[in-house]
């Protein structure tokens, strides 16, 4: 499983990247491969408003439906309409080309609840038992 | 094989009609008129039989093949039924006409039909009335969650959670959530049954009801399951039964007897009407006496010189889930099917039913993994997870079945077992059949262990192989269109 | 007679396999004080005895009345090729097509059925059925609230009652707000439409022809829905779709319908079948079950169920519904029915409804007492106003060996002397004419 340094990651299998108040956020590996070929991908509209813990978007495959959940409270500045037509991107690139949206972070104190790549990597290890 | 409309040969026509007997008068003002046909196939009617016939060659069914799917009962369907459902008095009336003033008269012997089946279930249930009003199963799930949320109501409660078992089939939550409940799901034990602590947590004055399967979908009979009961009862919530699985108990226990408030059935698993391809069903709900009040009206009454007539009048009733009375033809096909087994029919079917997956457990269990305990009722679970590590899933040991002529059992269900495969013999398999497919299994086990290769090419005596179901999501093509060629 | 073909050597051999004495053993988990306190069910009969005690219950029936009832069902001919290919058992003892290269049949057969509603409808994509009539409206309005986020219902009251009741039955416990708006001179009155119209409306939803009969284009009520961001979902009689303007070509975003004139016996009320179709953007929103086509490993063209991740049995919870079981095989009956009819023969067939229909109009207008309501033009049924209570004057005329329509009092205040007449292509002129003369003697 690809756990890369540099990101915070979430229970529910989301990841993020943090440039001073801006996050890009994306699902991590672990999460592409259980849904397996992913077929349908939702996004919100830029300018959403988002609460941490909300379902922002949708991930279907053939044989699962998920939600994504927003790590940070914030606003979608940016999506990204290329794994709407093409999802399989997510399941290629997950962490670079497969990202989701891109917001701008409200509370960035918030960052405390994130788990660190060891932390996550930790969390798998525990659910895999 | 071509479609239909890709046969089609302009001005072909496939039916005749008559031909006007009346004068014609003028055409509808052409504003309310369509501009273009609807292009429809154009074939004769030789076209058409032979094409149907020829799709119905590319179809496993139960009259063709082995088919343990568990949870779905795929039992033999007695063909006298259809025999019956054909009758001219049964198929042809208009469900208007018991509504008409004077019509109740011309449609007594489907009334009776209606009334005496609902006796005949609340019998085999134990419960003090039934709708047949649901078209399906989930539809009747939906029809007692929404009983519930009246008798809650009638109370001046307003509870808003339904506890289910993480083992339970997906309607049971998908019908709570539909009807505005939230789900609260209880893990299932290492025993194969809910967990009794987080269960006694989960319970609250929040909790509108309970839905439970039993024996549930792992094919196992709760003995605890009074005490659950009487635990929800004495929260004030309702425990509800889903009776996908009635077909290992009859005549051996009774929901309403053991504490169940409502009980839905599943006509076309339990009592042998055919599954169609998926449907028609019928999902009749029969309640205890505190929940009688709020079912669906019409309701059918019977009058002291012994007429049957339709009663509207229960202001209490939640309103109508069916346009009418129920898939009445579904209905009298199970009806039948009950005259026929009679008392003892009825319980050797249990008995049969759980002998017969009891067998192929015992026969499978050193080569399979077993989800829980040595026992099952009438489906037992098994786990393809030893032969996933040599690559085979159950969903490849489900091809290599389809190979030998198999329907493959239910995978991926229940979700709590990894790799699941369901097994649901019925009691209309014989020991024959039984022991053609158990030997089947086992080589596959063994083709899991020598040569696990194999698997990726099978089915390969299908019509089609393995199909791109990523594809069918990604690339949506959901019907023929004229241009596509 | 149990259909359990184990002799007893046999099952002795199972039971010594499994390491039990008896069958009985097996059921030791269900103790004593669990046992059925009654099981009071008749004795087992042989077939012989059954077919002839269901054949004396049918015969408590009368189907011998020239049926002018429809009211949303009607009598219509069906053909004996229908009967045939979906009596055979591969189609009717299968399941539902999980495993799709041993059901390309029946996968096949739902597609085609799937472009047949398409076509008829003038919709981009249909599902592969639904119960009836009525819960697919209500499936078309879930769809709305969910697509719009919005939980507010305006219902046109040509709408058939029976569906009305329906929708407020299943969503009685979700906070739904319902407008019923009226029916004047037999159309929807688009000032009150109008008039609720607003930002907290989720879906307008109307019907074609109406409950009374009544044909219109609701192509301003779906124009207006549109600018205040609401769908409008029509609910459609099919065979007048011969001949009418199509949900599609009115811009509605959702259709939906009984498939009974399809095909499929009345059978006194089920199954039945709903079908549901929709514009292309609905698409992954649609509840059901539904066939698409793609290819397997050697290319070859297949078709499988598909956009299942929406469905309860992965989603569970927030599945889109929660619906399982469908009507498959009705389904396959009116593929089988729209097939033979085909594409003239559709026409042909909405135009003998028509026909007879406005022929049977003059026909009864001309009985003194009789006013026929000719304010919108009509299908193939009409609302006639009689000069005393419409369900006397039918019960007298199911005397007379008539089902002569539906008393419209029972679903509209204020209609006692209204009755409602279907004529379909199986009401022969003779047939017409002796009701006409049998209504005259009644009045």
């Amino acid at each position: 499983m690809n756990i890369p340094e540099g990101l915070f990651y979430t229970k529910e299998h989301e990841w993020v990247r943090i440039e001073s108040d801006m996050a890009t956020v994306g699902i991590t590996d672990h999460a592409q491969s259980s849904l397996g070929d992913i077929t349908f991908v939702q996004l919100p509209a830029a300018g959403a408003d988002i609460q941490r813990s909300s379902a922002i978007a949708t991930v279907e495959s053939v044989k699962a439906a998920s939600d994504v959940y927003a790590p940070l409270s914030g606003e979608v500045v940016r999506v990204n309409e290329d794994i709407v037509v093409n999802p399989e991107i997510v399941n290629q690139s997950p962490y670079e080309k497969g990202w989701f949206v891109v917001m701008k972070v409200k509370g960035l104190f918030e960052k405390q609840g994130l788990l660190a790549p060891h932390e996550y990597k930790k969390y798998l290890d525990e659910l895999s038992e | 094989m071509k479609l239909i409309f890709e046969k089609s040969v302009r001005s072909r026509t496939g039916f005749s009609l008559p031909g006007p007997d009346v004068p014609r008068k003028g055409d509808i003002d052409i504003r309310y008129t369509r501009k273009h046909q609807a292009l429809l196939p154009e074939v004769s009617e030789l076209d058409v039989v032979r094409h149907y016939t020829n799709l119905s060659h590319m179809n496993f069914s139960v009259d063709n093949n082995f088919y343990p799917l568990g949870s779905c009962t795929m039992k033999y369907n007695p063909k006298f039924t259809e025999k019956i459902a054909c009758m001219e008095g049964f198929s042809d009336i208009h469900p208007l006409v018991p509504q008409l003033l004077g019509g109740g008269r011309l449609s007594q012997g489907a009334l009776e039909v209606l009334y005496n089946m609902e006796m005949f279930l609340c019998e085999i249930t134990g419960m003090a009335a039934f709708t047949m009003q649901p078209l399906a199963g989930a539809h009747g799930e939906l029809t007692g969650i929404m009983l519930i949320s009246a008798y809650h109501k009638d109370k001046g409660c307003r509870r808003r959670r339904v506890i289910v078992p993480d083992s339970s089939h997906g309607t049971n939550p998908a019908s709570a959530a539909i009807a505005g409940y939230e789900v609260k799901v209880v893990k299932t034990g290492p025993d194969g049954c809910m967990d009794m602590r987080q269960f006694k947590d989960a319970l609250d004055k929040d909790t509108a009801a309970v839905m439970l399967t039993c024996p549930n979908t792992l094919g196992i009979f709760n003995p605890r399951i009074k005490e659950i009961t009487d635990l929800a009862h004495s929260a004030g919530a309702l425990v509800y039964y889903d009776g996908a699985n009635l077909n290992a108990i009859m005549g051996k226990c009774r929901p309403g007897d053991i504490g169940f408030d409502l009980v839905h059935l599943n006509l076309h698993k339990t009592f042998a009407t055919p599954h169609g391809g998926g449907g028609p069903g019928s999902g009749p709900v029969g309640v205890a006496k505190e929940l009688v009040d709020f079912l669906p009206v019409s309701r059918v009454m019977k009058r002291p010189a012994g007429a049957f007539y339709l009663e509207y009048n229960n202001p209490k009733s939640i309103g109508y889930i069916a346009p009418f009375y129920g898939n009445f033809s579904v209905i009298l096909r199970a009806y039948a099917y009950i005259l026929i087994l009679g008392r003892e029919g009825l319980t050797r079917v249990s008995e049969y039913a759980v002998l017969n997956a009891n067998y192929c457990l015992c026969r499978l269990k050193q080569h399979y993994d077993i989800a829980y305990g040595r026992r099952c009722m009438h489906e037992c679970v098994l786990s393809a997870r030893r032969q996933s590590e040599n690559g085979v899933r159950a969903l490849d040991i489900a091809k290599f079945l389809i190979d030998k002529g198999f329907h493959p059992p239910t995978i991926y269900f229940p979700l709590i077992v990894k790799e699941a495969m369901m097994i649901e013999p019925t009691e209309t398999e014989s020991k024959e059949t039984l022991d053609k497919f158990i030997e089947a299994m086992i080589e596959a086990a063994e083709l899991a262990r020598t040569d696990p290769g194999k698997f990726a090419d099978m089915p390969a005596t299908t019509p089609v192989r393995r199909l791109d179901e990523t594809r069918a999501a990604r690339e949506l093509n959901l019907r023929w269109r004229p241009d596509a060629g | 007679m149990s259909y359990i073909p184990h002799t007893e050597e046999q099952s002795r051999q199972m039971l010594e396999a499994i390491g039990v004495s008896s069958i009985e053993e097996l059921f030791n988990e269900i103790k004593p004080q669990l046992r059925p306190r009654s099981f009071d069910i008749p004795q087992a009969m042989s077939e012989q005895e059954v077919v002839s005690c269901m054949r004396r219950l049918a015969l408590k029936n009368v189907t011998s009345l020239k049926n002018f009832l429809g009211a949303g069902f009607y009598d219509h001919y069906i053909p004996a090729a229908v009967d045939m290919i979906a009596g055979r058992s591969e189609f009717y003892t299968a399941y539902t097509p999980y495993q799709p290269e041993c059901s390309q049949g029946w996968l096949q057969a739902i597609y085609e059925y799937q472009t047949a509603i398409c076509q008829l409808t003038g919709m981009d994509c249909a599902n592969s059925s639904l119960y009836d009539g009525g819960t697919a409206i209500y499936e078309a309005a879930m769809m709305a609230i969910r697509v719009t986020g919005r939980t507010k219902i305006i219902m046109d009251s040509g709408l058939n009652m029976i569906y009305r009741t329906m929708l407020y039955t299943y969503m009685s416990n979700l906070n739904i707000e319902f407008v019923e708006t009226p029916v004047i001179h037999g159309q929807s009155s688009r000032d009150e439409i109008f008039r609720h119209l607003d930002e907290k409306t989720a879906a307008v939803i109307t019907q074609n022809p109406n409950f009374f009969g009544a044909v219109d284009d609701h192509s301003d009520i779906v124009e207006k829905a549109h600018s205040a961001g609401a769908l409008a979902v029509i609910s459609v009689y099919p065979v007048s779709l011969g001949m009418l303007k199509t949900p599609a070509e009115m811009g509605a975003d959702i259709a939906t319908g009984e498939g009974q004139s399809l095909g499929l016996p009345l059978s006194f009320g089920g199954p039945y079948l709903g079908f549901i179709a929709c514009k292309q953007a609905l698409t992954r929103k649609m509840p059901g079950r539904i066939v698409g086509a793609t290819v397997d490993k050697d290319g070859k063209r297949g078709f499988v169920l598909t956009l299942q991740a929406r469905e309860q049995h992965i989603r569970r919870e927030r599945a889109t519904s929660n619906i399982c079981s469908n009507e498959a095989l009705c389904a396959l009956r009116s593929g089988i029915y729209l097939s033979l009819l085909g594409r003239s023969g559709m026409e042909n067939l909405a135009r003998l409804n028509y026909d007879k229909c406005e022929y049977t109009k003059d026909c009864v207008e001309k009985i003194p007492g009789i006013k026929v309501k000719r304010s919108s033009p009509t299908f193939n049924e009409f609302t006639i106003a009689l000069n005393r209570n419409a369900d006397v004057v039918a019960e007298k005329m199911i005397d007379r060996g008539f089902a002569p329509g539906f008393p419209l009092g029972k679903f509209y205040k204020g209609m006692n002397n209204y009755l409602l007449v279907a004529v379909t292509e199986k009401r022969t002129r003779q047939e017409i004419e002796q009701f006409v003369q049998a209504l005259e003697k009644v009045l």
